[in-house]
């Protein structure tokens, strides 16, 4: 084949026409780079998920109290108070594979120290919480079991609590009214940010779970039971094991529903990314259509080229052409148009994701994956596209096309 | 067949199908024309001269009949293998030139070449659509695209790209068609000159007084050959120029 030379000659064509072949290329300019950039923000999105997710903890199952489905009336995660703190320790004592259990109780009040006062949520927990969320401190200790047993006035707070009560000065070994009950503040939460749901996870005061039941919230019964398991292999096995101590000591007859309700960390995970990756490929379908109008834009032109050309390609089969190099060369026109525009697409869509990651502050994450995907559909569009005229040219019979007005 | 005879046409037929009608443009031509001839092929429209130039130019096949080029049959061959003789045997002049536009002389030239089996560097392939512009009087405006030259300068542009294969044959299908007279008598000129070196020249027209500088005159008339001469008084294109007194 003649390669070289018919690549020369389409390049040749090509530059003949300069100002339509830009226009035909920003069609797949735009559509390449709304790809890149469309999926950079979806996928941006799906790590901002996945890692908040993984901040939740490694796994993790979580136990909530009331069933979301028992018949009858429906209370929703959460709802009754059927989870016992002697629930919890029976977990700690028989599920095997077990490292972590914290008992959780949650209000939201009024804390006041000094002349300040912030309203934000009360965490009752273990002191295995922080293990299990792997949550380090930035400052100070946290809380023992020690204080656990003894339902001692102590507490940790979070960032943002840190901030609106405490402004720059140090709260550790200070004193903070929840309740009008006096709570010493023994450490300082590392940030964690937003959680999935969009709440400041570092808006929080966390003590142990018996001191908030006894002194702040009252009440006799855990929200939910964080349990974490060592293996994950064993993560399926403990779940179920943690469903049947439970409905023995709860007394549920075998065909009742359970009172209760247990997620793994996996499951939540899932459900989230699910829904990025739903919100990914359909941000990369919408931009898609635009390729693939891109793509016809290429035939239009390229058709209109044949046209136009066709006393040219008919002097050129007079002189020694073969139809397939008048193929290759309308396919290589196509092609070229196609894949130039992809580069350049892409090199648009990097920069409009970064863009939009500056001045929108929206995370994108731009993979080598979505660029050479991106890249190679825009060659297969030029392809595509390109094919049929081509063919057309190919096909045409010597004598017409030197006889074409 | 091969006593010196480039072409060679063994009663050749060619039917056309438009629709129901059968239409037989030529029926039954018999012609043989030698090494180193000047032929013109004449008649009016209809006559059937450029089916007849179709088929020894090898962009179409005879229905019936063979067609001998250079002792070889070629009545039977695929598109590709036709568009190789082309390449190879043929050189076409057209009436209305054909250049490619928007492109050098030079590049319009090479043309062939670029589909030629023979591997030549851009610097060979230059030199050589230089030489051969130089040869039809071209020298200085290898640069030039086709709108900036006039048409007998056109003409010669497509000349050259004829010649640059080196061709066997040289066919013209009504050269100076689109020409005034005094152009066309150039043209005649560069077309006499290359036959003199050897070149074989089949030319299609309907003017007798341009068929006057060819060596012989082949008339048809309704797909058949009507008569076929020698030329008697033969014009000199040359020495004519040379008589108005211009000669570029």
């Amino acid at each position: 084949m003649r390669i070289v030379p018919t690549f020369n000659v389409a390049l040749r064509a090509l530059r003949r026409n300069k100002m339509r072949s830009v226009l035909t290329a920003l069609g797949i300019i735009i559509g390449v780079g709304a790809v890149i950039a469309m999926v950079g923000i979806g996928n941006g999105a799906k790590a901002q998920v996945e890692a908040q997710i993984a901040s939740l903890g490694q796994n993790v199952i979580l136990i909530f109290s009331g069933s979301t489905t028992s018949s009858g009336i429906r209370t929703g995660w959460g709802g009754a108070g059927t989870l016992k703190i002697e629930d919890a320790e029976a977990i700690r004592r028989e599920v095997p594979g077990v490292i972590g259990v914290s008992e959780e109780v949650v209000s939201t009040t009024q804390v006041a120290a000094g002349n300040q006062n912030w309203f934000t949520r009360i965490y009752g927990e273990s002191a295995d919480y922080f293990d299990i969320r792997q949550w380090p401190l930035a400052d100070g200790a946290p809380f023992t079991s020690q204080d656990v047993r003894s339902a001692n006035k102590v507490c940790v707070i979070g960032r943002t609590t840190a901030t609106q009560i405490y402004g720059n000065e140090n709260p550790i070994g200070q004193i903070l009214r929840i309740k009008e009950v006096p709570f010493t503040i023994t450490g300082v939460l590392m940030p964690k940010g937003l959680s999935t749901q969009g709440v400041d996870q570092d808006d929080i005061v966390i003590m142990p779970y018996t001191s908030a039941m006894k002194r702040v919230i009252g009440g006799t019964t855990l929200r939910n039971i964080n349990v974490q398991i060592g293996d994950p292999q064993q993560l399926e096995a403990a779940q179920q094991q943690i469903i049947s101590l439970l409905r023995q000591r709860h007394n549920i007859r075998p065909g009742r529903d359970d009172d209760f309700t247990v997620r793994n960390q996996q499951e939540i995970a899932q459900a989230a990314t699910a829904t990025s990756r739903v919100m990914t490929l359909l941000l990369g379908a919408i931009a898609g259509v635009s390729l693939v109008v891109g793509g016809i834009g290429i035939m239009n032109i390229m058709l209109v080229s044949v046209t136009e050309r066709t006393r040219e390609i008919g002097v050129r089969m007079a002189v020694g052409a073969h139809g397939s190099d008048i193929l290759t060369q309308f396919l290589i026109e196509a092609v070229t148009l196609s894949s130039v525009g992809g580069l350049i697409g892409i090199i648009c869509g990097i920069g409009a994701s970064k863009i939009l990651s500056a001045y929108a502050n929206w995370p994108t994450l731009i993979s080598i994956s979505s660029i050479a995907i991106a890249f190679l559909f825009s060659a297969a569009v030029g392809i595509f596209f390109g094919f049929y005229p081509a063919r057309k040219a190919a096909a045409l019979d010597p004598i017409e096309a030197l006889r074409y007005e | 067949m091969n006593n010196g005879a480039i072409v060679g046409l063994v009663d050749v037929g060619k039917t056309y199908r438009t629709g129901e009608m059968e239409v037989l443009a030529v029926r039954g031509v018999s012609l043989e024309i030698k090494r180193g001839e000047f032929v013109a092929l004449m008649g009016a429209s209809g006559s059937g001269k450029s089916t007849l130039m179709n088929i020894l130019g090898c962009l179409d096949r005879p229905t019936t009949g063979h067609y001998l080029l250079d002792g070889a049959d070629v009545s039977g061959l695929d598109r590709d293998q036709l568009a190789d003789i082309r390449n190879r045997k043929i050189g076409f002049v057209f009436q209305n030139f054909n250049l490619l536009p928007r492109t050098s002389a030079r590049e319009n030239v090479e043309l062939p070449l670029v589909y030629s089996a023979q591997r030549l560097t851009n610097a060979e392939l230059r030199e050589r659509a230089d030489r051969v512009l130089a040869s039809v009087g071209l020298a200085g405006r290898e640069d030039h695209h086709p709108s900036q030259l006039s048409g007998g300068q056109q003409q010669r542009v497509a000349i050259a790209r004829a010649l640059i294969n080196e061709p066997e044959v040289l066919l013209a299908d009504e050269p100076t068609g689109n020409l005034d007279s005094r152009t066309s008598v150039e043209i005649m000129a560069i077309f006499q000159q290359l036959n003199e070196r050897g070149i074989t020249v089949i030319m299609v027209t309907h003017e007798p007084d341009i068929a006057a500088y060819a060596k012989r005159n082949v008339m048809m008339r309704d797909g058949v050959i009507l008569n076929d001469h020698p030329v008697s008084q033969r014009s000199d294109a040359a020495s004519q120029l040379k008589h108005d007194g211009v000669m570029e």
